[in-house]
């Protein structure tokens, strides 16, 4: 490009003394475009009623639900990453894994803030690794995907639940067993089918195994748990 | 009418900028067979002509000129992780398997240490040990009657603060020691504080099935199994660090490879010790009806 000019200089030296007032046209673009107008810009969304508000929030929440229990390789849940879910999923989460055997504080099972952090921390943690390792997602998109997919872990601790209200046996041992492995199983398959593209593909299981990690611990906070005698 | 000097001189330029918009690009890949060539290399950098080469070539420079990133970038600690699953792999495959003469930071890491393989070998360890130790107590009070299962969360904290203060201070003590008697002694070069750290860490990996294997609840398997994991990541430490104090005076070269010895064993036996307590539960029920009944019965008297 700079030869072209270099070239173009001599032919156009006389065009010096004509004044230019801006008829020639620039080459190139000033303005940038800034890509499609966002609704916002038609309608102000500060005039609508809270509930409208409240329920487009759910419905984004509530379709990343479907999401995550049918796992194929969508980019919903990256292109409109939020992080409702997983709070709402990691407090119901840890608010179930209450109430359990407290003898004494110290034996008992996970405190509240100890699977709040597990969860949040650990997500931190597995999306600085992803990133350090050459990973192109960003950080609040590998969040919002490692907290979604806790979906089947909650499902599965409801279920256990229920399942410890009929006795605490060895059948229902068995039963709370199968329900946590598929579910752990499930969350593990749903998170790496959204995470695994972003990485370069010889370092694949070096990211994987972390997200494995994670949902392993948590679905043996879930396996333990126990309720008060 | 451009020189083909010039032609070429932008083409890299072109390379350079895109490599340096998008530093975690896949061309580090290529490190393993490239790192004999850029000497001879970047003599031919203006006649070959393809993309691939470019690249590569101007990888090669980049990486020499980006190792002086400061600590507050992302890019520092991303060369950190610059490691494949091949590599980690091989490196923890080189733990396990220690053989006299291999030197594990010169043979296994050749110099290039990396901190994915010791921060998730300590995190998979804690884990595995506060599970394991779970399940090893409930196994033995299984023969309890009203026993009340009790999962023992905070055996999780326990672990992660001993592992990583042992992965994390030993390492620095034994890099800090070892650094200030080369210093004296103008000694060959010693090993980086990272390479310590990688070289602990990988060594704990043995101690991970081992743990697994603690549940089996017989007390000879228990202590051959701490041997074997004991011998193997101790030859591993052993190994590493002897060649580098073995020209040090006798005294020390022996007083430093104890040390590091004997603080393995005291990590090993130590977490046996706390996480897989033995059968101490099942004497207590039976004791207390017989001493009540023997309070009882002198107090009748």
């Amino acid at each position: 490009m700079a030869e072209v000019d270099e070239l173009s200089k001599p032919m156009f030296a006389g065009l010096s003394d004509v004044s230019i007032s801006g008829d020639i046209p620039v080459e190139g673009e000033i303005n940038v475009p800034v890509g499609t107008p966002s609704h916002d810009d038609e309608y102000s969304t500060l005039d609508e009623p809270v509930k409208d508000t409240i329920l487009r929030d759910l419905k984004a929440v509530g379709k990343k639900f479907v999401h995550v229990m049918y796992p194929k390789k969508s980019s919903a849940l990256l292109r409109d990453w939020d992080l409702w879910g997983p709070l709402l999923l990691c407090v119901t989460l840890a608010l179930m894994l209450q109430g359990g055997s407290v003898d004494s504080k110290e034996d008992g099972g996970p405190q509240f803030a100890e699977v709040f952090v597990i969860i949040w921390f650990g997500s931190v943690i597995i999306t600085l690794n992803s990133k350090l390792l050459g990973g192109t997602i960003s950080f609040f998109q590998s969040l919002c995907v490692l907290g979604y997919c806790i979906m089947p872990l909650t499902v599965a601790m409801v279920v256990c639940r229920l399942v410890l209200l009929g006795g605490s046996g060895m059948v229902s041992f068995i039963v709370r067993l199968i329900v946590v492995t598929a579910s752990f199983s499930w969350s593990t398959f749903a998170s790496t089918a959204f995470l695994a593209d972003c990485q370069p593909s010889n370092r694949k299981a070096l990211v994987v195994y972390p997200v494995f990690l994670f949902y392993f611990v948590i679905g043996w906070m879930i396996l333990t748990f126990s309720p008060s005698a | 009418m451009a020189s083909p000097d010039d032609l070429k001189f932008q083409e890299f330029e072109e390379a350079t900028d895109l490599l340096l918009a998008d530093p975690g690009a896949s061309t580090f890949s290529m490190s393993g067979s490239s790192s004999t060539t850029p000497a001879g290399a970047t003599g031919d950098i203006k006649l070959d002509m393809s993309d691939d080469e470019g690249q590569e070539e101007s990888s090669e420079l980049l990486r020499g000129e980006k190792q002086t990133s400061g600590f507050w970038t992302f890019a520092y600690y991303q060369s950190f992780f610059n490691v494949d699953t091949m590599q980690v792999l091989d490196r923890v495959k080189g733990s396990v398997m220690p053989l006299p003469g291999r030197n594990f930071i010169k043979h296994t890491l050749q110099s290039s240490p990396d901190l994915y393989g010791p921060f998730w070998i300590c995190v998979t360890l804690v884990f595995s040990l506060a599970i394991s130790g779970n399940l090893s107590t409930f196994l033995n009070s299984l023969g309890i009657p009203h026993y009340h299962y009790r999962p023992q969360f905070h055996r999780v904290t326990i672990a992660a603060v001993v592992i990583f203060l042992y992965a994390w201070l030993v390492p620095l003590g034994v890099w800090g020691f070892l650094t200030w008697r080369q210093r004296e002694e103008r000694q060959q070069r010693g090993y980086s504080f990272l390479e310590t750290v990688c070289v602990y860490g990988y060594s704990l990996f043995i101690y991970i099935p081992t743990s697994v294997l603690w549940i089996l609840p017989f007390e000879w398997l228990r202590w051959l199994l701490i041997l074997v994991a004991m011998v193997i990541s101790g030859s591993v430490l052993v190994l590493t660090f002897w060649p580098v104090v073995c020209d040090d005076t006798k005294v020390t070269a022996f007083a430093t490879v104890a040390t590091i010895v004997v603080l393995h064993v005291l990590l090993s036996i130590g977490c046996k010790m706390y996480f897989f307590q033995t059968a101490t539960l099942t004497p207590v029920p039976t004791l207390a009806p017989n001493h009540t009944a023997a309070i009882l019965t002198n107090k009748t008297h």
